[in-house]
């Protein structure tokens, strides 16, 4: 047999290792550095700094950076909060709000596939006397409206639903969710992460009270992200969760990264003024890429909606070879594995089960995240490589010969360890 | 995950991949573990009756490489053993041999499981009441 790392022909303009992790984070675009530059030299002033052209500069700046971001998703200036990144805008928003409504209720829902930025930060409400549903998703990996409707209850005070996931990349019923917070006067919450800048996000539109978002899945810097907070129809309240000094409407005490604003600031606008053609270009890369697979290899299976998806991603499992030897025999290409293999705890992608796919179909999983900085002949390779190495494994894959022959793995009496 | 040197060797030139008549006498297969676990092993295992030395051995694993390397080493010592010497192969020794980490040892339990789950496959053919039976008697009972 020979070899199972395979070493197709690289294309020319292929630069290896290739990165196709876009889900992960994103290589920062030099567009965005070159707009921080100055931020870390000679504009080093504090926005907080209120006698001095130091602070001033840097204060407009920060300004400017707003203006930017709240045009990509329909808000205004003032209703952008800096964070340190989606992490604490999840945990300030769920937290913040919780504490704020507590008189009006405790009964908070959100949703199984959820990052565990919203997750754990729902536990711990938990434990605080709080009551959390989580609502289940279809095998599309989207929620159904009728479970949400039935949730809601006279203490129901927030409802936190990821816009757009971070490994199957669907994409939730926004529109209508948003439509039923506001009918029931209830918060709606989202972790935006995955689809700002993306997609189209209008927020008054869809009804979205509060937003998360980050620098770093939109190609600028890690470590600054934001939150959006209605003020108009209705005021949203949130109860700080830093003390200190009083910045962002005494929100979210501390100095301000001006630098990684100014970053965060000029990725949306980049990601607004390229939103079209990038996402006809991802569509068509991911879609080649899609087709590619399929239609060189047997018992493949796409994971989440293909209709309601982000054009960058692509979920798939490769049944009968496990995700993490896949990954190590293209071990030129960045890409994710929702087998257990890969995680730290064993445990296969909790995304993938809660679709009711059996166990064996997260081991076989890979994530494809496309992004910015990605070509065809990237995707030719990958397509290429993928095969060979799934092609390979499968040559050593009992399960793969059993399925051959006809045997339904189902039926077979494993000795389960 | 960085893999070793051995583990990366065995992963791109799996040793003994195959499989063997299942309903051959001679023949014993192990097949451990589970799809929903991420990994399953078939060993297999063919015994010279007469002298119950490991004439040869194939596998198919679907895990990850660590898997892969542990059970192509195992079809490697198993061969050329007898099934009493087989039985020594500790997935320990494995572990060694592959310098794998710990949250990799888990794999090298299943090659051992195999080894022994082929074997006793074997047995249960041949050895009937902790006698083995004769090779002509085993064929004819086929
Ligand atoms: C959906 C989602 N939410 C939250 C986060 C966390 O964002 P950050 O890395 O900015 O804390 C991520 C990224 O890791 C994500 O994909
Ligand atoms: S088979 Fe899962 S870690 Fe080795």
């Amino acid at each position: 047999m020979s070899t199972v790392t395979s070493q197709p022909e690289v294309p020319a303009g292929v630069k290896l290792p290739l990165y196709m992790d876009n889900h992960a984070t994103t290589q920062m675009d030099p567009r965005v550095l070159e707009a921080m530059i100055p931020f870390f030299t000679n504009k080093f002033g504090n926005a907080a700094s209120r006698n001095h052209s130091f602070g001033w500069e840097a204060e407009q700046a920060v300004d400017v950076a707003r203006e930017q971001i709240a045009k990509l998703i329909g808000a205004t200036a003032k209703e952008i909060i800096f964070t340190s990144g989606a992490t604490e805008s999840n945990n300030l928003a769920i937290k913040g709000i919780a504490e704020m409504y507590r008189e009006r209720g405790n009964h908070i829902i959100t949703q199984v596939t959820e990052h565990k930025a919203v997750l754990d930060t729902c536990k711990r409400m938990e434990k605080q006397g709080y009551r959390v549903t989580y609502l289940p998703v279809n095998a599309d990996g989207l929620i159904e409206l009728e479970d949400l409707k039935r949730a809601m209850d006279d203490k129901t005070i927030l409802v936190t639903i990821m816009f757009a996931n971070n490994e199957i990349g669907v994409i939730q019923p926004m529109a209508e969710i948003g439509k039923l917070c506001r009918e029931r006067g209830v918060i709606f919450h989202t972790d935006a992460v995955q689809a700002v800048g993306k997609v189209p996000i209008d927020v008054n539109a869809l009804n979205i009270d509060v937003l998360s978002l980050t620098a770093h899945k939109i190609y600028g810097p890690k470590g600054v992200g934001a939150l959006y907070v209605r003020r108009r129809n209705p005021r949203v309240q949130i109860a700080a969760q830093i003390d200190g000094g009083g910045h962002e409407r005494g929100m979210r005490s501390g100095t301000l990264n001006v630098p990684g604003i100014v970053g965060l600031g000029k990725a949306c606008e980049l990601a607004r003024e390229e939103m079209q053609s990038e996402t006809e270009r991802l569509t068509a890369m991911r879609d080649r890429l899609k087709n590619k697979l399929e239609s060189n290899l047997d018992f493949v299976h796409i994971n989440g909606s293909m209709k309601h998806r982000l054009p960058g991603n692509l979920n798939m499992s490769f049944v009968h070879v496990e995700g993490e030897s896949l990954l190590m025999g293209i071990n030129d290409i960045a890409v994710s594995s929702g087998s257990a293999c890969t995680s730290a705890t064993l445990e296969p992608s909790y995304v993938l089960k809660a679709l009711g796919l059996g166990d064996d179909v997260a081991h076989s999983s890979i994530r494809f995240g496309l992004g910015r900085f990605n070509t065809t002949a990237e995707v030719d390779y990958v397509a290429d490589k993928v095969i060979d190495v799934v092609q390979k494994l499968r040559e050593l894959s009992p399960l793969y010969e059993m399925a051959k022959e006809g045997i339904d793995l189902t039926k077979v009496q494993w000795q389960a360890h | 995950m960085a893999y070793s040197e051995k583990v990366i060797e065995h992963y791109n030139n799996p040793r003994n991949v195959g499989q063997m008549d299942k309903s051959s006498t001679e023949v014993g297969t192990g097949l451990v573990g589970a799809p929903e676990c991420g990994d399953v092993m078939r060993l297999q295992i063919k015994v010279n009756p007469l002298t119950r030395v490991i004439e040869d051995a194939k596998f198919k694993t679907f895990g990850c490489g660590s898997a892969i390397a542990s059970s192509s080493l195992a079809t490697e010592w198993v061969k050329g053993k007898t099934v009493d010497e087989a039985l020594e192969i500790k997935n320990t020794d494995i572990v060694k041999e592959l310098s794998l980490p710990p949250v990799k040892i888990h794999c090298s339990v299943l090659a051992e499981d195999a080894i022994r789950a082929a074997i006793g496959d074997w047995k249960k053919k041949n050895v009937v009441g902790g006698e083995q039976v004769s090779a002509s008697a085993a064929v004819a009972a086929n």
